[in-house]
């Protein structure tokens, strides 16, 4: 049972959470930026200016590790750091290692940017740093378990808060993917190249076992966990079911796991593991909408904060996403389905849907709710949320609805045959059909982005506004005293 | 049985009915008794819990 005691005395370690949060949002600048000018040079390819450095191939991990390590990533170093000590009313343990964490985390992302425009990659989606950056990782990652772990073990609560099984799950989960999809061997010592234990199909599977639970366990339950404190928090009222959020964790965590290979339809891999895949992830509906409609319900009663708090605002619609990209996601691990969809866009849009409308968003949410505590004041301005809010789900719409159109096209024009059975478009043919598309999913980074850098200005504010009273606070005490 | 269950070639079929009977006893544990369920949902006021100035709702029973 909870204690009812509270626990407002503990001092709780806010410095590191500080830097992953203003860290965060530099990652969400840089990587949404990089994102727009990829989706740009798809429109354009000028753009690449033959400057091999910033090609799309060299950019796109770029984009992506910025946006998914950086942005999501750092936000969850922050919002960890910040929830488990708050429903376990103790310090974070071993301070100096969750530092270690910071600066290695942030090295990591750094070191990864440059080695992919140098032209590093090992070309494994979503994991393409080199071997020295990946033992980097681990190392940091060991540290984040122990901190948190630690933090756990010295709770002032007896029971451990829903939201740090989830935070604990992705963590876990996270280091048994990174050590199994980065086995390979070094070419050197001093050589950044190295070669993947595994080949052929088991090496495909193993890329999207990794792939695949990356999206699980870092891009889902990582930000359920976050969704399962801040939905509460910022709408005033504790979540609608804790039995439900209880089922919802084991549900996902027993049913992720078998799906990644719905990656690889109609590949060379064994059919009954493809099969295996489709019918988990059609499973996995049913725990996705039970935790979603488990944070949605938990505004019961007061819909009308849906009017009046744009924090709220976004993290309603980010449960939406998550509800929509996660009925999206099983109907596109239909075999018949992702015969049309797979290799297409309709799959990046897909993803967006999910990093943008749910990953992203909840996150936006957090950060607002949490930076404003963090540094002791008010936001700046509720205004200029709400022209956040606007920008980014306008983006979205015009992001994900460019590549639905985009895709489905790809895809009818790919299997589209003449009377005499020969391919009726080249490829080249189904390539200048997208360019609209192409265009109108840059308009709608951009205006995502133009969102962003409203939420760092309106949080630069905030954070200003907190050092200055903290700076006049003591004076003033000075003052009242003399 | 003990072949049976030593036979790395049944490990799947093994795996998931272990997997399956677990889960459904977390559900039966959940769900099963309205004493544990009403303590249990007593954790959901955790977040609350350490700050005096949020206000602690509760409409959903």
């Amino acid at each position: 049972m909870a204690t009812g005691q509270s626990q407002v005395a503990v001092q709780y370690d806010y410095d590191i959470i500080k830097k992953f949060a203003v860290m965060s949002l530099v990652w969400a600048v840089v990587g949404m930026a990089v994102g727009v000018y990829i989706a740009s040079q798809l429109a354009w390819p000028v753009l690449n200016f033959d400057i091999p450095y910033i090609t799309f191939g060299r950019f796109r991990p770029v984009h992506t590790s910025a946006v998914i390590f950086g942005f999501g990533g750092s936000a969850l170093f922050a919002t960890s750091y910040y929830v488990v000590q708050r429903t376990c009313q103790t310090r974070l343990w071993a301070p100096g290692l969750a530092t270690f964490t910071f600066w290695g985390w942030q090295a990591v992302i750094v070191l990864a940017a440059l080695s992919y425009m140098m032209g590093f990659s090992q070309g494994r989606e979503y994991a393409e740093m080199e071997w020295p950056i990946d033992l980097l990782i681990l190392f940091v990652w060991v540290a984040y378990l122990a901190v948190f772990l630690g933090t756990l073990m010295n709770r002032k609560q007896p029971h451990i808060y829903v939201a740090n099984w989830f935070y604990l799950a992705f963590i876990l989960a996270t280091a048994l993917l990174h050590v199994f999809n980065n086995l390979a061997m070094p070419v050197g010592l001093f050589s950044m190249k190295s070669y993947s234990l595994f080949s052929g199909a088991q090496d495909a599977m193993t890329q999207w076992w990794y792939g695949h639970n990356a999206v699980g366990f870092f891009l889902t339950a990582a930000f359920l966990g976050m969704m399962y404190y801040f939905v509460p928090k910022q709408a005033g009222r504790p979540i609608y079911s804790y039995r439900l959020s209880i089922v919802h964790f084991w549900a996902l965590s027993f049913m992720y796991m078998w799906v990644g290979t719905h990656h690889l339809h109609w590949t060379a891999i064994p059919d009954w593991t493809s099969t295996l895949g489709a019918t988990f992830s059609i499973m996995l509906l049913l725990p996705s909408w039970g935790g979603m409609i488990n944070g949605i319900m938990t505004l019961s009663g007061a819909w009308d904060k849906l009017r009046t708090d744009p924090i709220m605002r976004f993290m309603i619609v980010a449960l939406s996403f998550y509800g929509m990209s996660t009925f999206e996601g099983p109907l596109m691990s239909l075999k018949d389905v992702n015969a049309l969809s797979h290799y297409t866009d309709w799959t990046v849009g897909h993803v967006h849907s999910g990093a943008l409308g749910w990953v992203a968003m909840i996150s936006f949410g957090a950060l607002y709710h949490m930076i404003p505590r963090l540094w002791n004041t008010q936001l700046y301005s509720e205004r200029l949320v709400n022209v956040h809010f606007w920008l980014a789900t306008i983006g979205v719409l015009l992001y994900i609805t460019a590549m639905w159109i985009s895709g489905i096209s790809q895809g009818l024009m790919w299997r589209a045959f003449d009377e005499y059975g020969n391919l009726q478009y080249s490829f080249v043919e189904s390539v200048a059909a997208m360019h609209p598309f192409y265009v109108m999913r840059a308009i709608g980074g951009a205006f995502f982005l133009s969102g962003m850098l409203v939420m760092a200005y309106n949080c630069y504010m905030t954070i200003r506004q907190g050092v200055r009273s903290a700076r006049l606070a003591p004076a003033q005490t000075r003052a009242a005293v003399a | 049985m003990l072949e049976w269950l030593a036979d790395a070639g049944n490990a799947k079929s093994l795996g998931l009915v272990i997997f399956f009977v677990t889960f459904c006893l977390i559900v039966l544990w959940v769900y099963g008794s309205k004493k544990r369920g009403a303590r249990l949902e007593e954790h959901k006021h955790i977040p609350f819990l350490d700050d005096a100035d949020d206000v602690k709702e509760d409409k959903h029973g």
